[in-house]
């Protein structure tokens, strides 16, 4: 190690970045990556960008390819301006799931930023993605590039077509409904432009061959039957849609009456959307960990080969504990936890358990602790878990201890908060399972389903919100949305609260109330 | 070796349609705000800067989100310094919970606030309105040119050489006169230098050194016959003045102040008539303004007075009139200037002298003008009785007359400030609309 770091195998010497330099610390980075941690990723592309180029990627929310709507430019606007006033750094990188995977570089970034970065996002990132559960079920990384190239085309034609309002006033309805647009229990929908476009092509084919003028002048009356009684019609109308549907937007997709062709396609992108980036959703604490912990182990790994000098090593370890910074929850500038932060130190932390455990760990973690091979724990917990589960099986009571953890009660009516749990013996199981709640996506997000729709008679669209421990709605954007599915469902729609645990309805609202506040 | 792209170069503008898209649906909020502002009845600052706060519901992006302190729920917290289990905090005062307590909904979003200069608030305030029927354009009066490029000439002001063209020109002449490079001229040189310092030329040496000498001296004199650049070569920019047709417009604002006009019945025509004023100087860069007003007797006077000077006696309806044809006769033929005009009044005047404005306005002013308005400051509890059209005082009863005779009059009431604004939108709507028959 010495002779080498004499005959000066630094990678880089200047700050300022080259394609050359760039090009050799990637090489190295990719060695200890493959060698020495068993990354598997996706090949990489590296795409270096200004910083204006950088807030357009984050006002269109961080995709290369995005349709185009008014809220992009309201975030590009409201950031742009936080950056200006300098209320605001940028991120240093910017990575996609995709594959190729996609990393784009800061062109302001020094040298030594630049192979912190990639061995942040191009490998740390990349790992993540190619390897998670969540990503190999829900996302489809070779397609996705195409198929956003093709919503955007798609959607620029409609607004060629149907003019930019017509577009827009769907889109705002979509996108409303967004976190209410995943599947959570189905497979992926597979994505493919060829057969996304032959479909519509066939559908619109279909039409203009079935299409006859004559259907117009049957009258109105034959169509309606001889009245039915109410509860067969109830069960047939409840067998041929399955309720409740907790997918709203497929939900509308499918079954609104009101919507035309185009209209559903552009939900339907919507909603591939936003599947799209639930499992990003579900991981942000492992995603963030994953990549901060291996760029960490790599740099110091170069470091220690002397292949990167001091200078550059204290510039990196400087950022680094930038990144991982965690703010006390009474300091001013605390805005959570700081999913950087809870991530890199639970990996450190198995890190310690595999190599040098305690009894208190041996007693915690039966299966791993001591067994020596923390790479392999690492990337088995990395391919097999989301952070509510990680949580759940990973947190030790060292590093509750360690960030001096504790669980706060808040009770609406009460008029204090309660302490339940703190960093001690009676506390650790209450604190981590608490911190695993906390992270899973299904339970915090609120459970609004559709339940029924009589489609035959005044198409009244019902939608239940299930409200668990009495956690309602913020009323004004509540009823905001329904607005918006009501333009979108094209009859009125109801929505109701019940409470999960008696079963009482706490509220009930209908977009006919809507209409006549207005 | 991985894929590395610079995309630097790439253009930079990516969300432009999307930032554009943003300014327009605010432009529609905007737009609402200082409508409603100015309904409310601040007239007064509609001409000044403004901060227009958008309101959330337009711009907003509403989900179904979690009420932030409903129901029961339990967090996690980082840097425990002295609590232990079981302890109570009491809950912040005002219900604003910790200011550093992470909210549920997750959406710090900062309103967004508009500031406005004057010129965007009367921009937008007047935005769909215009003078009706601006047809008589005076070319013989043009005043304004504007320069437009009209290709290439042989002459022209140094400054407006086109260096591009210029050099062209050059150029090709220089190929086609083929003129000598200081390469090739230098090569000769170069050679000859070579062959001369020889210390024993031979015969045949000698010889080329005199040719050598001879092409030399041909094609210097030929790259000092033929120049890098000739007079001939040079153009300039050809800029064409062409004219702009303005349209001459005139309004007059002829205003009842005499003593049956009250406080509050001036305060509504004065209020109109800033409007009035603020709208011509807004959109049309020359249009002439006479103020025109009267009691029993009726003067021209200067902006400052017509809005600020008080003056008290009877009231004769016609006397504006007159004048207003005066000054038409002695400053604004008809035939050059698209002429309009405003007139408030109570509707009071002398018996009698109703008749003699609508033959006024019949025989004369109606053909000399291209809109004609008369605007009724009525009483509010009066508004009620005054519903109908058909109801009204003698002036109005008089003008009804003239309103069905020609299109170009249009009449209307106004009771209180917030008529103001709809009253002003409908008079100058811009589609001329067919002026409502009162």
């Amino acid at each position: 190690m010495e002779k080498r770091a004499k005959t000066s195998s630094l990678l880089f010497t200047s700050s300022d970045w080259n394609f050359d330099d760039l090009s050799r610390a990637y090489d190295a980075i990719k060695e200890i990556a493959v060698d020495e941690l068993r990354l598997d990723f996706y090949p990489n592309q590296i795409e270096v960008i200004s910083s204006e180029q950088m807030l357009d990627a984050y006002s269109s929310i961080g995709m290369p390819l995005m349709y185009q709507h008014w809220s992009f430019g309201k975030h590009f606007v409201h950031e742009s301006n936080l950056y200006r006033k300098g209320r605001m750094g940028l991120a240093y990188e910017l990575v996609i799931n995709s594959n190729p995977c996609i990393t784009y570089l800061m062109e302001e970034n020094t040298m030594a930023l630049q192979a912190l970065v990639i061995a942040h996002a191009s490998f740390g990132h990349n790992h993540f993605f190619k390897n998670n559960y969540l990503f190999q079920q829900w996302t489809d990384a070779g397609a996705i590039l195409p198929y956003m190239e093709f919503a955007k085309s798609y959607i620029a034609r409609c607004e060629e077509r149907y003019g930019p309002a017509a577009v827009e006033a769907v889109l705002d309805a979509a996108h409303a409904l967004m976190p209410q647009a995943v599947f959570r229990y189905r497979r992926r929908p597979r994505l493919s432009v060829v057969r996304e476009q032959a479909r519509i092509r066939e559908r619109l084919e279909h039409e203009e061959r079935t299409f006859s003028d004559l259907w117009r002048t049957l009258p109105q009356a034959a169509e309606i039957a001889a009245p039915r009684e109410p509860q067969a019609d109830l069960a047939e109308r409840q067998s041929a849609i399955e309720y409740p549907e907790e997918n709203l937007l497929y939900f509308l997709e499918k079954y609104s009456p009101v919507l035309k062709a185009w209209q559903r396609e552009i939900l339907r992108i919507v909603r591939i959307i936003a599947q799209y980036f639930y499992p990003q959703r579900q991981t942000k604490v492992m995603n963030e960990g994953c990549a901060t912990f291996v760029h960490y182990t790599i740099m110091n790994r170069l470091y220690d080969k002397g292949q990167i000098s001091e200078g550059s090593m204290l510039e990196v370890l400087q950022n680094h504990s930038n990144v991982v910074f965690q703010p006390s929850f009474d300091d001013p500038r605390y805005g959570g936890l700081n999913p950087y932060t809870l991530g890199f130190n639970m990996m450190r932390d198995i890190q310690r358990i595999c190599t040098a455990p305690t009894a208190e760990d041996r007693d915690w973690f039966p299966d791993f602790a001591g067994n020596g091979d923390w790479c392999g724990t690492l990337l088995d917990a990395w391919a097999t878990h989301r952070d509510e589960s990680f949580i759940r099986q990973f947190l030790s009571p060292a590093l509750i201890r360690d960030m001096r953890l504790f669980s706060l009660q808040e009770e609406a009516s009460d008029p204090y908060y309660e302490v339940t749990a703190i960093h001690d013996e009676r506390g650790y199981e209450r604190v981590r399972s608490r911190l695993a709640d906390n992270y899973d996506v299904g339970a915090t997000q609120p459970d609004i389903q559709a339940v029924d729709a009589d489609l035959k008679g005044d198409r009244k669209l019902r939608i239940k919100h299930t409200v668990h421990n009495g956690a309602t709605l913020v009323e004004e954007t509540r009823n905001e949305t329904i607005r918006y599915i009501q333009r979108l469902w094209g009859h009125e729609v109801s929505i109701v609260g019940v409470d999960a645990a008696t079963d009482k309805t706490l509220y009930e609202f209908s977009s006919k109330e809507l209409a006549e506040k207005v | 070796m991985p894929n590395f792209i610079d995309r630097r170069l790439n253009p930079k503008d990516k969300s432009l349609g999307n930032r554009q898209r943003f300014l327009r649906r605010a432009r529609e909020e905007l737009k609402r705000a200082i409508n409603d502002r100015i309904k409310s009845g601040k007239i007064g600052t509609a001409d000044q800067d403004q901060i227009i706060p958008i309101p959330r519901k337009g711009i907003g992006e509403p989900t179904f989100q979690r009420a932030p302190h409903s129901g029961r729920r339990e967090e996690v917290l980082p840097g425990n310094k002295t609590f232990g289990t079981g302890d109570r905090i009491p809950r912040p005062a005002a219900g604003g919970g910790k200011g550093s307590e992470p909210s549920a909904s997750g959406d710090g979003e900062d309103d967004f606030q508009f500031a406005l200069s004057r010129e965007e608030v009367l921009d937008l305030f007047f935005e769909d309105l215009e003078l009706p029927d601006l047809v008589k354009l005076n070319l013989k009066e043009v005043v304004t040119f504007r320069p437009r490029r009209a290709g290439y000439t042989m002459s022209g002001n140094p400054t407006s050489i086109s260096v591009g063209r210029t050099m062209f020109n050059s150029f090709g002449r220089r190929i086609a006169l083929r003129r000598p490079r200081q390469a090739e001229i230098d090569a000769i040189a170069a050679e000859l230098l070579k062959l001369e310092g020889e210390r024993r030329p031979s015969a045949a040496t000698q010889q080329r050194i005199a040719e050598l000498r001879e092409e030399h001296a041909t094609l210097a004199r030929r790259r000092k016959l033929i120049p890098y650049i000739d007079p001939i070569d040079i153009r300039f920019n050809r800029f064409e003045p062409q004219p702009v047709p303005n349209a001459n417009a005139v309004m007059f604002c002829l205003m009842d102040v005499s003593g049956s006009m009250g406080e509050r019945e001036k305060d509504l025509a004065k209020r109109f008539f800033v409007l009035l004023h603020l709208f011509l100087k807004r959109r049309y860069e020359k249009t002439d303004i006479v103020f025109i007003r009267h009691t029993h007797e009726a003067s021209e006077v200067d902006e400052d007075t017509f809005f600020y000077s008080t003056q008290s006696g009877g009231t004769v309806v016609s006397t504006a009139l007159d004048e207003m044809l005066r000054v038409i006769r002695e400053r604004y033929p008809a035939k050059d200037w698209n002429i309009y005009a405003a007139q408030a009044s109570d509707g009071d005047n002398i018996p009698n002298d109703s008749e003699r404005c609508v033959s006024i306005l019949d025989n004369t002013l109606m053909s000399l003008c291209q809109y004609y308005a008369y605007v009724e400051i009525i009483d509010e509890r009066e508004s009620e009785m005054f519903r109908h059209a058909d109801n009204g005082t003698s002036l109005w009863n008089a003008y009804r007359e003239v309103s069905a005779a020609w299109p170009n009059f249009a009449m209307t009431r106004i009771a209180k400030p917030s008529d103001i604004y709809p009253v002003f939108h409908e008079l100058f709507a811009k589609a001329p609309a067919p002026a409502k028959r009162g």
